[in-house]
């Protein structure tokens, strides 16, 4: 079934918050292989001007993905999560991610569109501080094959 | 070393970067991401949904294709944006060796405030496996 275009603008209350922890992102960073000290060593972090060991520019899926979830899951979108699969991401830091940051999550319909009998959902998710200050805003797109 | 914005030009390479995905590191990911679909992990159900075998997530191969961007930029915290489109699957096969991952990069324009775009080749086994795979860096 083809995607709504009125789902278009949706948007969704925001997440719990995420403390961001020095252990997860060193976690994070040992999963890609990162051994840079820039992402575990808060000395190494200062000097290179930044208040708190950072998160490396990909770490922002580990939010996005349980904001996307709320979206993929939510009945009137109705998208069949079983023939879903990663098209597209975008990450856009307005700062980095950094140990101790309180961030909330919120997830808007940005596009959906039908190719070729594909059913494509284009999800933001715009991450923030408790404070309101503007960390990172991702673009997810997810190809639902064959279900338009 | 963070290279300075006057050495670099539309043209200039990064330098290539050749890594190998395992089905430990899948697991590793797994667990870091909190990504845990099964298709990155277990054989049977990837064969059943019509993959050749266990695949790797898509946002470890662009985890990693991003690592050569913030090795080169020398502070991770320059990657002001980066983005990707998943063109190919890239199968781990369940052995010592893994999947062969390689990362090229150049820079593919000039933007304001010394800011750079990188456009990168994420190939494995040959074939492009990220396509329009690219980063804005803010260099000095």
């Amino acid at each position: 079934m083809a995607l709504d275009a009125g789902l278009v603008g949706r948007s969704y209350p925001p997440s719990a918050v995420y403390e961001v922890g020095r252990e997860k992102i060193a976690e994070f960073a040992t999963a890609l292989g990162d051994a840079d000290p820039v992402y575990r060593d808060t000395a190494a972090a200062r000097a290179a001007g930044h208040p708190d060991v950072i998160a490396p520019p990909t770490f922002a899926i580990v939010l996005s993905l349980g904001a996307g979830n709320v979206v993929v899951s939510d009945p009137e979108v109705g998208i069949d999560y079983s023939r879903v699969v990663h098209g597209e991401q975008r990450f856009t830091h307005h700062r980095p991610i950094r140990a101790g940051d309180r961030l909330v999550a919120t997830a808007t319909i940005d596009a959906v569109r039908t190719v070729a009998g594909n059913d494509m959902l284009t999800t933001r998710v715009d991450l923030a501080t408790t404070d309101g200050e503007p960390v990172c805003t991702t673009h997810s797109m997810l190809v639902a094959r064959g279900t338009a | 070393m963070s290279p300075r914005p006057v050495d670099v030009t539309v043209g200039t390479e990064l330098p290539e970067q050749v890594s190998r995905v395992t089905r430990a590191d899948l697991v590793r990911y797994a667990g870091a991401s909190g990504d845990l679909n099964v298709i990155h992990w277990n054989e049977r159900v990837a064969r059943e949904v019509g993959l050749p075998g266990v695949i790797a997530h898509g946002m470890l191969t662009a985890g990693l294709a991003a690592r050569a961007v913030t090795a080169w930029a020398g502070d991770p915290g320059a990657v002001v944006e980066y983005s990707v489109r998943f063109s190919r699957p890239v199968v781990v096969p369940d052995d010592d060796d893994g999947a062969e991952l390689t990362v090229r990069g150049r820079v593919a324009a000039l933007l304001d405030d010394g800011r750079v775009r990188v456009d990168l080749t994420v190939t494995s086994g040959g074939e492009k496996v990220l396509s329009l795979a690219r980063a804005v860096v803010a260099l000095g």
